[in-house]
């Protein structure tokens, strides 16, 4: 409880007050200033509106390429179950930043990826991966891979193969006994692995600034600009209470529509 | 000469996120017990036993088998002073906000010397917050080496609080292949349909909105709200149809090199390394101006100035910032520093991006600190670089 209040309601109550001042800094005033959240919402909301966009189309791209991963490695992996799961992660041993920019050379114009996308006519002449949106959530969802894999293969790792067993004896075929035994155990996995992707892909600003341009820049990056070079912290305090309050409805939504009860894997 | 990375801007930005939250406990054990006691010792005209300087990354000279800075050495070998010299100074706006807590309250942030660009705004700044102390000038007789150009910034008009480390100049750095010839006009830059997106230009205000409004026929050095109007519409329709790839920070040196970029906004002395990897690569300030800028030596509140002057003195010998610009690459702000590398490396002495001509250093702008400071112009520049 002592941890709670120290490393969260602290920090979230001093961020709040933060978000009702006004001022130039460093001298701020608290004035109940309800106004910064107005004038951001209206001053960013294509800003918000492409974290959100491009946030869920990452997730939506990590799943369909997790999903198989880890099903794969679950119930095909055998023995290397372990190797594989540690090539997963392996990426990670690198910094994020260095990630990222990796890709800035694997999309780079003279590069190989974009050569071979010009030659089968996928791209323009002139076309180029970098700078693009198609960049930016290549990079979020790369980078976010692992935290969709890992809860999926746990949740699949614990489906009991009777079941399907089970299922095939009662005359269904393995379409029909993914889908209606093995995907809605996986639901808490999906779940979680969703909500670990999205919520840090929202927010992300590295991305956008490494293989996007301004126009592609998200509300991450307007929150690092004005707390580290407008020194604008209220601005910035409301910006960051606006996006915390836009994911937690987002993820209601998710949650009350795949089913509480499906996602604590009450209903077997 | 090595190679050296300046200021990196993408590390920065990382690296600000995790170490504001961890300074305040590093500032506090780093020195502000001892720091605390030499306060009060402002009228003490003795060196401590430790000087503190922060300075951004690769801007000494460094003895790359060894680790150490030969110039530093010598200095604490002569005067029978410690320096501490710590390089964590990666952005003006970064390491202002970590200092600007305690000098708020009062407080002293440990250090003797820190070094701010004079196009961040920031010098000015702290000098009106009054959060600097004035240097000793009778332990900086070798002032007097100081190149006549600097000495009478508008924000410091008698060099009070503040004395060059190093200037650069910021211009246009190009590929001559790739862009099918020279290139010296800004405007050529944001309109040239053959340059479509493969230009980049920079993050930082000054440079950016500098070069631009000099390209209008505006005085950068004189902001006035029908200027920035001129030159953020001219950005902005530069961005709008695809024409500026991206705003960097010294992130444009590798897209340069791999010819992502064709043409970009660039500083001299990141230019000077590139060009040794990279001969191809020019490097021209625009017909119309390019900007200047200087790091400034400062010495926040707290620290003690008349230390902190004396190291000053050391580097405005100019046999010692010879030592220094043999390494940095940036230009010197002491007068005879290009007669001693002349023996020692006449590459670097006859480099014009290290040591400009005079028409070269006549076609440079400085930016107006009062427009980098004024909120509303930072806020819509902010608005126009995308966040």
């Amino acid at each position: 409880m002592a941890w709670l209040l120290l490393f969260f309601v602290v920090p979230m109550v001093y961020l709040a007050k933060m978000s009702l001042e006004q001022g130039l800094f460093p001298l701020f005033s608290f004035s109940w200033a309800w106004s910064n959240f107005s004038d951001a919402v209206s001053a960013y909301r294509p800003q918000f509106v492409r974290s959100i966009e491009y946030a869920g189309i990452a997730t939506a791209v990590a799943l369909a390429i997790s999903y198989p991963l880890a099903y794969w490695i679950a119930f095909r992996g055998g023995r290397w179950k372990n190797l594989f799961l540690l090539l997963v992660i392996a990426p990670f041993f690198v910094t994020y930043l260095i990630r990222t920019l990796a890709w800035e050379t694997i999309l780079s114009d003279n590069g190989v990826v974009v050569s071979v996308l010009r030659d089968l006519h996928i791209l323009g002449a002139d076309g180029r991966l970098l700078a693009t949106a198609a960049a930016v959530i290549a990079g979020i969802t790369y980078n976010f891979l692992p935290f969709m894999v890992l809860p999926l293969y746990v949740s699949l790792e614990q489906v009991d193969p009777r079941l399907i067993e089970a299922a095939s004896d009662l005359y269904a075929n393995r379409v029909v006994s993914f889908a209606r035994v093995t995907l809605p155990l996986s639901l808490p996995g999906v779940f979680a692995g969703v909500l670990l992707t999205f919520i840090p892909a929202a927010g992300d600003f590295i991305n956008a600034q490494l293989l996007g341009t301004p126009r592609q820049y998200m509300i991450g990056n307007v929150i690092q600009s004005q707390f580290l070079s407008l020194r604008n912290y209220p601005t910035a305090a409301a910006l960051s209470f606006i996006l915390m309050g836009a994911i937690l409805v987002l993820v209601m939504i998710f949650a009350r529509s795949l089913g509480t009860d499906r996602l604590t894997g009450a209903g077997v | 000469m090595s190679e050296h990375i300046t200021r990196g801007d993408f590390l920065r930005r990382a690296a600000a996120g995790g170490s504001i939250l961890t300074v305040p406990g590093l500032l506090a054990a780093c020195g502000g017990g001892s720091k605390s006691a030499a306060t009060t010792a402002a009228a003490a005209r003795t060196l401590p036993k430790t000087i503190v300087w922060s300075n951004w990354p690769l801007y000494i000279d460094v003895n790359d088998k060894t680790k150490a800075h030969p110039s530093l050495a010598q200095f604490e070998k002569k005067l029978g002073v410690n320096v501490r010299y710590i390089e964590d100074i990666n952005d003006n706006d970064s390491f202002f906000g970590k200092i600007e807590g305690p000098l708020s309250q009062g407080q002293s942030v440990g250090r003797d010397i820190i070094v701010l660009t004079d196009a961040s705004g920031l010098p000015a700044r702290m000098i009106e917050l009054g959060w600097l102390e004035k240097l000793d000038k009778s332990a900086i007789p070798n002032m007097k080496n100081l190149q006549p150009v600097q000495l009478h910034p508008g924000w410091d008009p008698n060099r009070d609080y503040s004395l060059p480390w190093q200037s650069g100049m910021t211009g246009i750095g190009y590929d001559p292949a790739k862009v099918g010839g020279e290139i010296n006009s800004v405007t050529e830059l944001l309109t040239n349909p053959k340059l479509k997106g493969k230009v980049t230009l920079l993050t930082e205000f000054g440079d950016t909105m500098g070069l631009v409004m000099a390209a209008n026929g505006d005085d950068p050095a004189k902001v006035t709200p029908a200027a920035f109007d001129r030159a953020e519409k001219m950005i902005k329709k530069a961005v709008d149809s695809g024409q500026v790839r991206q705003f960097t920070g010294n992130d444009y040196a590798p897209l340069l090199a791999k010819g992502d970029v064709w043409a970009a906004f660039a500083w001299s002395g990141d230019m000077v390394q590139l060009q040794a990897d990279h001969p191809g690569l020019k490097w021209v300030l625009p017909k119309t101006g390019g900007m200047i800028w200087t790091d400034n030596m400062l010495i926040p509140k707290g620290g003690n100035a008349y230390a902190a002057s004396v190291l000053m003195n050391w580097y405005y010998r100019p046999q010692i910032m010879a030592e220094v610009e043999d390494y940095v690459n940036y230009l010197s702000p002491v007068v005879g520093t290009d007669k001693v590398l002349e023996k020692k490396d006449p590459a670097v002495a006859h480099n014009p991006l290290i040591f400009p001509t005079k028409e070269m250093l006549a076609n440079v702008h400085q930016i107006d600190a009062e427009a980098v400071n004024d909120p509303k112009y930072k806020q819509r520049f902010q608005r126009l670089i995308g966040a």
